[in-house]
């Protein structure tokens, strides 16, 4: 059944990046036309093999939770899957109310790159430690990762009003942040690559080192080193012996992990420049020509009116009842708590400036980035840097 | 004071900038404009007309949305500087934080700890933003909610032509429609569940004008939520302790004034075990080694029976037999206990035998209760051993004398005094765990180490809250304004007869893209068009 589980996982995959073909190919198909007001044949299509992707990934969530005995949202490969999983949801009923084919072509790309970052870190089942054998486990991880689903698609409109209406004939601040969050997706891809080929390759180096209070510690790199621990000796011979050796505070692995991503996501971004001739953000440009930038807006912004209650719900109110019946108290000031307090005071923001002073267009196009960088950021980091509590969410 | 009379009759509240009833215009500025703002429907409101006296002046300070953005965005970048590094209460109790943070993280973990960013969130500067959030939110709230009241609740059907063609939606019939075509508006409208007034054969149709109030209702909630977190403070409202607790031990539970006893029958570890385990979780546990399954105390919960003097044992009456496991706590009377903690293979009894040196020959045995050791212990036919000093967590201190840290039984060390019937007068020996020392030069018995008995110990936090049940009520009332405030949209639309023409004009709180589909579909086959969007491309809310 586990087998089984990965196989429609991995099909899910597979249709959301057709899927994304398809939307490209309704935008491009409405140029010839005149412009219509219903999607089209290629956006019907699309928007089909989208169901039927995320129906299989469904199958994959289902399956792994009968597989496991408890819903499989307990740990980092987990729940990003879920979270890639809520996102292709979330798309789904935004564009039965506002039909945008070009929303697909951002959202499911977000998607699929979110699903296969999760796919980088074990996958193992693993039984439930007895802090998270509650039913709050599914009921409060669930709504949380659809609330920044869903949140996370008023990125997705927020980018593409930013793309449309950032002027790419000169160089400003908007047009290098742009291209500033181009490149962080640019660099997960390149964590994903790099991730893949050296796993596939099988490599594999051992350190021994001494860790930050002295003790004799070991580190398994999957991948070359090219900073190695503190006082790190290679255990096997013929392995990349390291250039730089790191303090000892901090975990060399890690930010080995961080060089390569960041190297990898360089060389493609340039790889990119190089062919395109122009900025990432302005090579989209033709993609967006055609959409209403006020739509756009409204889709951004009706997202975070969606979203912010269930993230509240999820990340706080059924969050706060959980830890008053594991931890003994509703709030600790746990790193992950305090970053959802952080994700909610800043759409808690987003929304005053928007409702009182008027903050339209790309000021909130740019709020809508900002805010899944802060999501992100609470994935990503808190999960791997920070740890805390919730650090078992980690690997 | 100063009230305004407009020409419909009105008496309007002294800076109101729409008429509460009829819409007119009442201020030269907003004569000017091409489009009215229409936020709080151009009610008078406080922060906006008075700012003579300091109440004035502070009630306009914190009635300010741009004050309050700038508040929770403080508070937001203040929230993330505590998760730079462990909060104190996170860091093992290995050391004094003052040294722990400098030798964890260097000259950042002293800064950090000289600024005080280890106990954040508990800092004065902290609570004090937290607080001014929550007085912003009350005078932002009243500021607002009362007018916007009085001037929903006032506005009439027939409004002044001002107001109607400065509405973002706006758009004149030529002629004046038919009365069949009037009536199939009418049924569009209530078939999507407006609500329609009528007068002198003009209409305002609304809907959902109780998502007007979501802000507020939210607002409300989160004020009770935070005055229920000031509560904590009051004392004997937050109960927060923690019982060490030995299997077989029965203890007075802290906190309830010795009305409940605890006896703890058993702790439990349990790991899981990839043979007895789904096949599933095998490659897991291979990975992890070590994964924990359960951490369970079956405990039986005492109720002190009748009154009993200070220092006698007290009568008891069994309330319940229970097992508490992370996330099953054990609940009575708003008392709550949770598994937080445990310790393994404590020493609890030590047996030792008094033994001659050199034939090895035993003369009986002694077992020390560690917890309760007795002062003198008889073996018969003339041997005995006396206590005379005992150190449960031995050390040597700092004058070289042996003393003890805690009172836990870590590192039991004894002084005996050994008597026998060759040794009447008794012979001295100072025993510690393998080590020991005979100060008065050789002795001829000893103290022999047979075995000890050791047993598991539950630590379980006693928690009592009172405050808990107004922190959800203020949850609940913030979600149910959220949703209330998110979910629907406040619409309406004016339809007038002026001079012959018909006027209309539409107007939303926000999601005007949905009102605009919902219009076409409204005026389709009515032979009107529906009021066209009046504002310039680049200046459009949302």
């Amino acid at each position: 059944m586990a087998a089984l589980s990965s196989n429609l996982l991995y099909t899910a995959f597979i249709l959301y990046l057709i899927a994304t073909a398809f939307f490209g190919g309704a935008i491009k198909a409405k140029k010839d036309g005149q412009r219509e007001t219903g999607p089209n044949k290629w956006a019907a299509i699309a928007i089909i093999i989208t169901i039927i992707g995320f129906i299989a990934q469904v199958g994959y969530f289902i399956l792994r939770w009968i597989a496991a005995g408890h819903a499989p949202v307990s740990n980092l490969f987990e729940f990003t899957t879920f979270f890639g999983m809520a996102l292709v949801g979330a798309f789904i009923a935004i564009y039965f109310i506002y039909k945008t084919p070009l929303l697909g072509v951002f959202t499911l790309p977000v998607a699929v790159l979110i699903i296969a970052y999760a796919s980088m870190f074990p996958r193992e089942i693993s039984p439930l430690i007895p802090a998270l054998q509650s039913d709050w486990l599914h009921i409060h991880v669930t709504t949380a990762a659809l609330g920044e689903a869903i949140l996370a698609i008023s990125f997705a409109a927020g980018l593409i009003y930013l793309i449309k209406h950032v002027d790419q004939t000169v160089k400003s601040k908007s047009t290098l942040w742009l291209e500033v969050v181009m490149f962080g997706m640019v660099a997960t891809l390149g964590f994903i690559i790099v991730s893949t080929a050296f796993s596939a390759a099988g490599y594999e180096a051992k350190f021994n080192y001494i860790d930050k209070n002295g003790a004799e510690a070991a580190y398994d790199y999957q991948m070359p080193a090219l900073v190695g621990p503190h006082e790190g000796q290679l255990a096997a011979k013929g392995k990349f012996e390291p250039m730089v050796e790191t303090p000892a505070i901090i975990n060399a692995k890690k930010l080995n992990t961080v060089i390569w991503s960041l190297g990898a996501g360089l060389i493609l971004y340039g790889l990119l420049r190089l062919i395109l001739r122009k900025r990432l953000a302005a090579s989209l440009k033709p993609l967006v020509k055609n959409i209403n930038l006020d739509l756009v807006d409204e889709i951004s912004y009706r997202s975070v009116l969606i979203g912010f209650p269930v993230f509240t719900l999820g990340a706080l109110i059924f969050a706060m009842i959980w830890a008053q019946i594991a931890w003994t108290r509703f709030w600790g000031w746990d790193p992950k708590e305090v970053w959802a307090l952080i994700t909610w005071l800043f759409y808690a923001a987003f929304l005053h400036l928007r409702l009182s002073k008027g903050w339209h267009g790309e000021k909130s196009a740019w709020l809508a980035v900002i805010g899944f960088i802060i999501i992100m950021f609470n994935l990503v980091a808190v999960n791997l840097v920070i740890a805390g509590l919730h650090s078992y969410a980690g690997s | 004071m100063n009230e305004v009379k407009c020409e419909c009759g009105h008496v309007n509240p002294h800076g109101t900038v729409l008429c509460e009833s009829c819409g007119k215009v009442l201020e030269e500025k907003e004569m000017q404009k091409k489009l009215l703002d229409m936020r709080y429907e151009g009610s008078a409101r406080r922060s906006q007309t008075y700012n003579k006296t300091i109440i004035d002046k502070v009630w306009n300070f914190f009635s300010s949305v741009k004050v309050g953005v700038w508040l929770i965005v403080v508070t937001l970048v203040a929230s993330a500087f505590g998760t730079i590094l462990p909060q104190e209460m996170y860091i093992p109790p290995v050391m004094p934080a003052a040294e722990y943070y400098e030798e964890q993280y260097g000259w950042f973990g002293k800064l950090y700890y000289e600024l005080g960013f280890h106990n954040l969130y508990s800092s004065w500067w902290y609570l004090l933003l937290i607080a001014s959030i929550g007085v912003s939110l009350v005078i932002c709230s009243l500021d607002r909610v009362v007018p916007l009241y009085r001037a929903l609740n006032k506005q009439r059907v027939t409004r002044h032509e001002g107001f109607l063609q400065r509405q973002r939606l706006f758009g004149i019939s030529a002629e004046a429609p038919d009365q069949e075509s009037i009536k199939k508006l009418k049924g569009n409208l209530q078939s999507k569940r407006y609500k329609i007034r009528e007068e002198n054969g003009n209409i305002l149709a609304e809907k959902n004008r109780f998502s007007r109030w979501g802000p507020y209702v939210n607002h409300v909630g989160l004020i009770i939520f935070l005055i229920g977190g000031m509560l904590r403070f009051v004392p004997g409202m937050y109960i927060d302790s923690v019982l060490w607790i030995r299997e077989g031990e029965t203890k007075a539970i802290p906190e309830t004034e010795g009305q409940y006893y605890l006896k703890n029958n058993q702790f439990i570890l349990e790991v899981y075990d990839k043979e007895k385990e789904d096949e599933v979780f095998e490659q897991a546990i291979d990975k992890a080694g070590m994964v924990a399954k359960n951490y369970q105390s079956n405990v039986t919960l005492y109720k002190k029976a009748g009154d009993s003097i200070p220092g006698e044992t007290p009568e008891l009456e069994k309330v319940k037999d229970e097992e508490i496991r992370v996330n099953e706590p054990l609940k009575f009377e708003g008392f709550a206990l949770y598994q937080v903690d445990y310790k393994l293979n404590e020493l609890n009894k030590m047996t030792l035998a008094l033994q001659n040196k050199e034939t090895q020959e035993e003369f009986g045995e002694i077992q020390i209760d560690l917890y309760n050791p007795k002062s003198e212990y008889d073996l018969g036919k003339g041997y005995s051993v006396e206590v005379l000093s005992y150190f449960p967590d031995f050390e040597f201190g700092e004058d070289g004398n042996p003393t003890t840290k805690s009172r836990i039984p870590n590192n039991p060390a004894f002084v005996f005094e050994m008597k026998t019937p060759d040794k009447p007068e008794g012979e001295v020996s100072f025993v510690a765990i393998r080590e020991t020392i005979e100060p008065n030069g050789d002795n001829q018995y000893k103290m022999a180490f047979k075995a000890a008995e050791t047993k598991n110990v539950a630590a379980l936090t006693v928690r009592k809250d009172l405050t808990l049940w107004i922190i959800a009520l203020g949850g609940l009332i913030f979600m149910i304004g959220v949703v209330q405030g998110a979910y629907w949209n406040h619409r309406r639309l004016w339809v007038r007869n002026v001079d012959g023409q018909l006027w209309t004009a539409g107007h939303t709180n926000k999601n005007w893209h949905g009102l605009k589909r919902e219009l076409e579909e409204i005026f389709k086959g009515t032979g009107m068009e529906a009021p066209a969007e009046q504002q310039a491309e680049d200046a459009k809310n949302g």
